[in-house]
This record gives structure tokens, C-alpha cells and sequence, in this order.
């Protein structure tokens, strides 16, 4: 218990316990397979929104741009699906057969050099970590290298998720353009698409999920977490502490776009296309909607807030088609105006105290709020964390 | 009914597996009286009563296309509630869902799924851009649903569970350019367009067949969706001095297209260049204004100003039910014949059963088309006329020329991919 309780207070490991038995037993259990997928397509997008907890709301750095990772994640699982199911027998209508349907449309006749890796499983699995990672790697370096900060790097990112998508669209017989890369049926031979297929890929994708939380909260509670949190409220005096501000930021960037790259790739499973609507502008301001419906502060919150705005999505434009976006609008300005720290805030402020008193029937002294001490990771910080 | 299934599946033995299918076959031939009963018209769960059948509308009602699709869906619905009036599909009347896809392609296929999964509708109306079909179509194929398309669109399709109402690729352009290079002598083309699937399928089929006739394209430009700059090549048009602008701008780019040409000072009424498209509907011209796009031909297989007994008809009904201020283009046509064409494979095939709708599908005919007559090919598409129209002031086209036979479709055209 030592080990976890290192990394992991009481109610954080309640929190991740609840997550796991609303994902793996309570959803199963309530659902038809059709809302289960839905469901599992709504926990991609928690993975973007719990980089963006550690990213925006621990160390300050607002990206506009995450949808860029998570398509990058997507279309790298996209282009390894579409060349098993562009086999020559399956594409024989074709002037060029065996290549993906779209190229054949816009006069392409071999299959472009960039392409050809994705054959591979291995390296398409390897591509969907390491491509957004590096590619953040190069715009957090370009950025935080030069001290562009806050609303200065809001708007970069913002322009990368337009130029991304420009270039998607434009270069449609690479890419497959608007369309986006569709008709994808089986990963190694196995139907992504049949019922028992979506359930495996719902397992997976709650296991997945429970491991980036596991993992994000062992980053949060490291002596790096305290230096994220040190980063947003004090730049200045981290710098002067001697510490490397940039490469803190860096680090957390590329954390939050590999984290979303997951969840592109997951969707792409699951959903069984991508497109370029999910790179651009709209659809990165929502991601960060997510996170703020969540409570930028949580991870756990993340993760609801997510669930709780597609959820409002489907059902509103379910029961109202030609309304329904006032009634995500008004959800929106009811997070801002009533609960601003979203729904951590309210869980902080009214639900947490009750469970403390009923799990905390024998009280150690003291707060038992506080974040115990980080014994494992050696306690070098002196300032105390802002939370 | 339900007693002698529940027998059969609660005691399995073959013996009383086959007493019950004997009594389940008698209790179905003395059921014969009423033709209707619905376990016979519908063997594969479908949402079918004894009253009432389900059927799904699928648009966006929300988002950029919200302007273009919202003919269909009014459409969609006029068909609906005329064929309830006259006694329903097989004695049923149609309730439709209506889903909204909201511009978003993603979103089309989580509807579609919906549609067909949870709510097992019996046909699907819906879908408008070419990106939103091909997210719905794995679902239409993997759940075995039937989708009625309604848009004009590239070709290079042709899938089991999809009826294509509107016209393919090829069934616009070829008559279009014929009849420009015939009547108006038309030599150069000027070829430009949104940069999409549709646009450069179209502009390839229209390249090679000006190059079979032996004339020549000067140039070819895309913009992306949405692009309102078009000086430049306005610019360059003025220089090469085509005889023919083939315009397949989409959506709100349209407006500033013609605005800047008309600015520019090419006066389309005297035909100096011509200008032809084949995506501008009575629907677009409301937003461009008819001031600046008279005078330009359009190809394509409707227009609301056709002088015929069912499009008076059609165009009356329309206009009793949603105003009278709309106006009703080429997809919203091809859009109320969906639930047509759907109602009479079903009444031939006897079923709503998907595989024999399918089957019965082709040869279908719509003699009460406003278009005038149609009928079902073997490939999911229709037979129809092209017509060119010329854009009048009052946003209405004036019909010039009708191909004299049905044009047939052919998605996959040879010599021309």
C-alpha cells in the first residue's frame, strides 16, 4: 500500500476505482452494444481531455490545437486499417488495384513512398506514439525555447490546427481530402466491425484510459508535477530555482499530444474512419470545452466532463434535431457562470467533504485533504504546491 | 401467435420444434386474409406494425449545409405525408424519425447507426454531401439498411444498400458540354472548382470528354470549401479568354463567385465567356441574388420552372406546405423521390424486407415524377433527362434545351476514369 499510497491519496484512488467500475462493469451492463460503442467513442476524446488537464490546467499552457494530435493518432491507425482493406481482390473495380480507393479517384497509380510503412502493425503502433511526439517536440521546442507563452501560443496552435487541416484536404489523393479515410474493416484479419469486435475495443479503450489516468497522476504527484504546477503560478521563480522552464513545458506538451494521439487511434478502432474534422479549429476549442465542463484541475473531472458533454450532445440533437444546439449552448454558459471550476469544482465543494466524512470514520490528525508527503520521489521542492 | 413461438423456444426437442413450425405455418396461411400481417411483410425485425412503418430522415439541419439540405428534408417530409394520404406502403402509414447529421460527417454515421440499430427503420432519406455518404456507407452495408441519396454526385459507386436519386457524374456533364460545343460552338473551357471529391471527378469526365471532342481546357483551378477570394482567377479567365467558364463552385463560396465576376465586368447575359455549372440550384441563386448570375447555364435534370403536369402539381403542394417564398432546386426533387421510389419496390416485392426491396429496386418506374419519368437501373442509379436552364433575374431558370431520350447512368464510366 506504501507504494500506491505514494502517488495516490484515499480519494484519488476512490475516484480511479469508480472510474474503473463505471467503465467496466455499470456501462456494460446498462447498455445495448450501440450505446456501448457511442459510449467507448466518448472516452476517446477523455484522453485528450486528461492531457489537457496536465497541459492547461496544471502547468498553464492553453493548446487550441489538440485536435492536430489526435488526428495524427488517428489517421496513422486510419492509413494501417485502409491498406489491409485495399487488397487487390477487395479493390479490383479499380484502374490501380491494391491501392486505398481514394488515390485510384484522384489519378494516383502507385502507392506514395510515406505510406508504404503503414503495412506494418508494428510500426503504425510505434507511428502513433512517436509521430505526435515528435511533432510536439518541435513545436514545444520552437515555442517554449523562446519564451512564447499563454495567448501567443493559444493562436499557434490554433493556426497549426488550420494549416493541418488545409493540408489534409488539399492533398485529398494522399490523404483522402473532406472525405477523410473511410470503409475500414479489419485490423490483422480480425472484423473491427461486428458486436463481440466493439466490446473487445470498449475493454481495451477502458483499459487504456485507466492507465493514462494511473499514468498521469504518478507524472502529477512526481516531483515533475509539483514543478508544472510551480511553472503556472511562478515562472519566474522556477527559472530563478534553476530549473529548465522549457523543457518542463515541453515535456508536458508532448505528454498531452501522445495521450490524445491514443485516443485518435481508439476512435479510429472504434468509429471506423477518420476525417479531417476532427484536426481542425471547432473541434480542438471543444476538446478544450471537455476539459473545461470537467474542471481543468481534475483529471478525473476530465474524464466526466467529457462524458457528460457528448452525452448532452447525442441526446439533445436526438430528441431536439433542430434545437439541439441551443441546449449545448446553454450547458456551456451554465458552466461558466455557475460552476466555474466545472464539475470537479462541484464535486470539491459538495460532494467531496460528505464522502470524507463516511470514508474517514477514523481520522488520522490533521487535514485530511492534504496531499501526502512525496516520500518516493525525493522531496527536494521546498515551495508547497498551490493546491 | 406469440404462445406457440414461446413453445418453440422454450421446449427444443425436434419433435415439438416441428409441431410448432406446422402451427406457426397454419396460423400464417389462415392470416392470408389480411394481407397485411406484419410478420410477413417484415421477416427481419424491421420497425413495421400492423399500422405503421418507420422510416428515418437524415440530414443537416444544423451547421454549414444546413441551407442546402433543408429542401430535402421538406421534401423528404411532403412525400411522407402525400403517400400517407393516399393509404400508406402496404396499408402502413410512414412515420419518420428525423436525425440530425449537422454538417459533420462523423456525426452522419452515429445517426445512421442509430437509425438502422436502434430504431431498425425500414429506409433511410438522407445524406447530401459526398463526404457524409461515405461515412454512412460502411453502416448501410454492415447493418444491410437501404439509404435513398439525393444528391448529384462524382460516380465511382455503386453499393448494394444505396439508391441514388440524383444524377452521377456523368449524366450532367456529357449532355451539358455536347450542348455547348453544338449550339454555342464552344471551343475552350475554363474548368474550376471547390476542392473536393465531387469537383475533380467532375472536371476530370468533363476534361477528357472536351478533349475527345477535340476541344481544349486552358486551365483548371480548386479552392477549398468556403474560399471568397476569386480575383485572381478571374484575372487569369480574362486573360486566356475561354469560351466557356465550367464553374462547380459549392456552397457559400458561390455568393462571392459570381458578385466578384459580375464586378469584374464579365457580363454572363451576353455570353462573353459563357459560363455552364452544374452545382448552382434554384437553392444557391437565393444567395447569390439573381442579379449577379443571369444570364449562366446550369445542366443538370430538374429545374422548378419545367412546364409539366406533375411538377405544377409538386410545385403547388410544395408551396402549400412550406410557404410560399421557398424555392425548390434540383436535390430537393430528386430528394421527394425517394420515398416514392421506396414505396413502389416495396408494394412490388410484397415486402419491407431490405434484401427484397433491393432486389425489386431495379425497373422500378415514377411516371408522377415533376421531373417527368424515371426509372431504376440495374446499378442503384436512375434514368433521367439532362436539361440546361438559363439563370433568369428572379432566380428561377429558364429551360433552353432537354435531352431527347433518359440519359443513362454509368458510375464507372469507361474511358473517362
Amino acid at each position: 500500500m506504501t507504494s500506491i499510497k505514494s502517488f495516490m491519496s484515499r480519494q484519488e484512488l476512490i475516484g480511479i476505482l469508480v472510474i474503473a467500475a463505471l467503465l467496466f462493469v455499470v456501462m456494460p451492463l446498462a447498455m445495448d452494444i450501440f450505446r456501448l460503442n457511442l459510449f467507448g467513442k466518448y472516452l476517446t476524446y477523455a484522453f485528450i481531455a486528461v492531457g489537457l488537464v496536465l497541459c492547461w490546467g496544471k502547468c498553464g499552457i492553453l493548446s487550441l490545437g489538440q485536435g492536430v494530435f489526435f488526428g495524427l493518432g488517428g489517421y496513422c491507425m486510419a492509413m494501417y486499417l485502409k491498406l489491409e482493406a485495399s487488397t487487390p481482390e477487395a479493390t479490383a473495380i479499380q484502374s490501380t488495384p491494391g491501392i486505398p480507393d481514394f488515390m485510384d479517384w484522384n489519378q494516383i497509380t502507385a502507392l506514395p513512398w510515406f505510406w508504404v510503412p503503414f503495412n506494418s502493425l508494428t510500426f503504425t503502433l510505434a507511428a502513433i506514439i512517436i509521430v505526435p511526439a515528435i511533432f510536439a517536440f518541435i513545436i514545444g521546442t520552437a515555442m517554449f525555447k523562446r519564451r512564447v507563452g499563454g495567448v501567443y501560443f493559444a493562436i499557434i496552435t490554433q493556426a497549426i490546427a488550420a494549416i493541418l487541416t488545409i493540408l489534409i484536404i488539399g492533398q485529398q489523393g494522399y490523404t483522402g481530402g473532406v472525405n477523410g479515410i473511410t470503409d475500414l474493416r479489419t485490423l490483422k484479419g480480425w472484423d473491427i466491425r461486428t458486436d463481440e469486435a466493439k466490446y473487445i475495443l470498449y475493454y481495451v479503450n477502458g483499459a487504456l484510459l485507466i492507465g493514462v489516468l494511473l499514468l498521469s497522476q504518478i507524472v502529477l504527484k512526481s516531483k515533475l508535477g509539483r514543478l508544472l504546477v510551480a511553472v503556472r503560478d511562478q515562472e519566474d521563480r522556477v527559472r530563478f530555482s534553476g530549473y529548465d522552464v522549457s523543457n518542463i513545458k515541453i515535456f508536458v506538451f508532448c505528454f498531452a499530444a501522445v495521450l490524445s494521439a491514443i485516443g485518435g487511434a481508439m476512435f479510429t478502432l472504434q468509429v471506423g474512419f477518420m476525417s479531417p474534422s476532427f484536426v481542425g479549429i471547432v473541434p480542438s476549442i471543444e476538446m478544450v470545452i471537455f476539459c473545461a465542463v470537467g474542471g481543468r484541475l481534475s483529471i478525473f473531472g476530465a474524464v466526466y466532463g467529457t462524458l457528460l458533454v457528448n452525452w448532452a450532445k447525442t441526446t439533445f440533437s436526438e430528441t431536439f434535431p433542430e434545437l439541439w444546439l441551443f441546449g449545448l449552448g446553454a450547458l456551456f454558459i451554465a458552466v461558466v457562470l455557475i460552476f466555474p471550476n466545472g464539475l470537479s469544482g462541484l464535486y470539491r465543494s459538495y460532494v467531496a467533504p460528505l464522502v470524507d466524512r463516511i470514508v474517514s470514520v477514523r481520522p488520522r490528525t490533521g487535514r485530511p485533504d492534504a496531499p501526502p508527503p512525496a516520500a518516493g520521489f525525493g522531496a527536494k521542492t521546498t515551495t508547497k504546491p498551490a493546491e | 401467435m406469440r404462445r406457440v413461438k414461446d413453445v418453440i423456444q422454450t421446449r427444443m426437442s425436434r419433435r415439438s420444434l416441428l409441431a410448432g413450425t406446422a402451427a406457426t405455418a397454419i396460423l400464417a396461411a389462415t392470416g392470408t386474409v389480411t394481407p397485411s400481417l406484419a410478420d410477413e411483410v417484415n421477416t427481419t425485425g424491421l420497425a413495421v406494425t400492423d399500422d405503421t412503418v418507420q422510416v428515418g430522415i437524415l440530414h443537416s439541419v444544423t451547421g454549414t449545409m444546413a441551407i442546402s439540405e433543408t429542401g430535402s428534408v421538406q421534401a423528404e417530409k411532403l412525400a411522407i405525408e402525400q403517400i400517407n394520404a393516399m393509404g400508406g406502403v402496404l396499408g402502413r402509414k410512414i412515420e419518420y424519425i428525423q436525425e440530425d447529421g449537422a454538417s459533420d460527417w462523423p456525426t452522419f454515421a452515429e445517426k445512421a447507426k442509430k437509425l438502422l440499430v436502434n430504431d431498425k427503420v425500414a429506409a433511410v432519406f438522407g445524406c447530401w454531401t459526398s463526404a457524409s455518404r461515405k461515412a454512412v456507407l460502411p453502416v448501410f452495408e454492415q447493418y444491410n439498411g437501404m439509404l435513398y441519396y439525393p444528391t448529384f454526385y462524382e460516380g465511382l459507386e455503386q453499393s448494394p444498400n444505396v439508391i441514388y436519386t440524383g444524377q452521377e457524374a456523368t449524366q450532367q456533364i456529357i449532355a451539358g458540354i455536347d450542348w455547348v460545343s453544338q449550339e454555342k460552338g464552344a471551343k475552350s473551357f475554363y474548368l474550376l472548382g471547390s476542392d473536393y471529391i465531387w469537383p475533380r471527378t467532375s472536371n476530370k469526365i468533363a476534361r477528357k470528354h472536351i478533349e475527345k471532342l477535340g476541344h481544349k481546357v486552358v486551365g483548371e483551378e480548386y479552392y477549398p470549401l468556403g474560399h471568397t477570394q476569386f480575383n485572381s482567377v478571374i484575372n487569369k479567365i480574362k486573360l486566356r479568354k475561354p469560351d466557356v467558364i465550367y464553374a462547380i463552385v459549392v456552397g457559400g463560396s458561390n455568393v462571392a463567385f459570381y458578385k466578384q465576376l459580375k464586378a469584374a465586368g464579365i457580363d454572363m447575359t451576353k455570353e462573353d465567356p459563357l459560363l455552364l455549372t452544374i452545382s448552382v440550384t434554384e437553392d444557391e441563386i437565393r444567395g447569390i441574388g439573381g442579379e449577379n448570375i443571369e444570364g449562366a447555364y446550369a445542366a443538370m435534370k430538374y429545374f422548378q420552372s419545367l412546364d409539366n403536369e406533375n411538377n405544377i402539381a409538386f410545385v403547388k403542394a410544395f408551396k402549400e406546405m412550406w410557404g410560399d417564398d421557398v424555392v425548390i432546386g434540383d436535390v430537393t426533387q430528386a430528394a421527394y423521390l425517394g420515398p416514392w421510389l421506396w414505396k413502389a419496390a416495396v408494394e412490388k416485392a410484397g415486402s419491407f424486407d431490405i434484401d427484397k426491396v433491393r432486389l425489386s429496386s431495379p425497373g422500378i418506374e415514377l411516371t408522377t415524377a415533376p421531373e417527368g419519368y424515371v426509372r431504376v437501373h440495374e446499378n442503384h442509379h436512375l434514368w433521367s433527362k439532362t436539361r440546361i436552364g438559363r439563370a433568369q433575374l428572379d432566380g428561377q431558370y429558364e429551360l433552353i434545351y432537354e435531352t431527347a431520350e433518359l440519359m443513362e447512368p454509368d458510375p464507372f464510366p469507361e474511358g473517362y476514369q
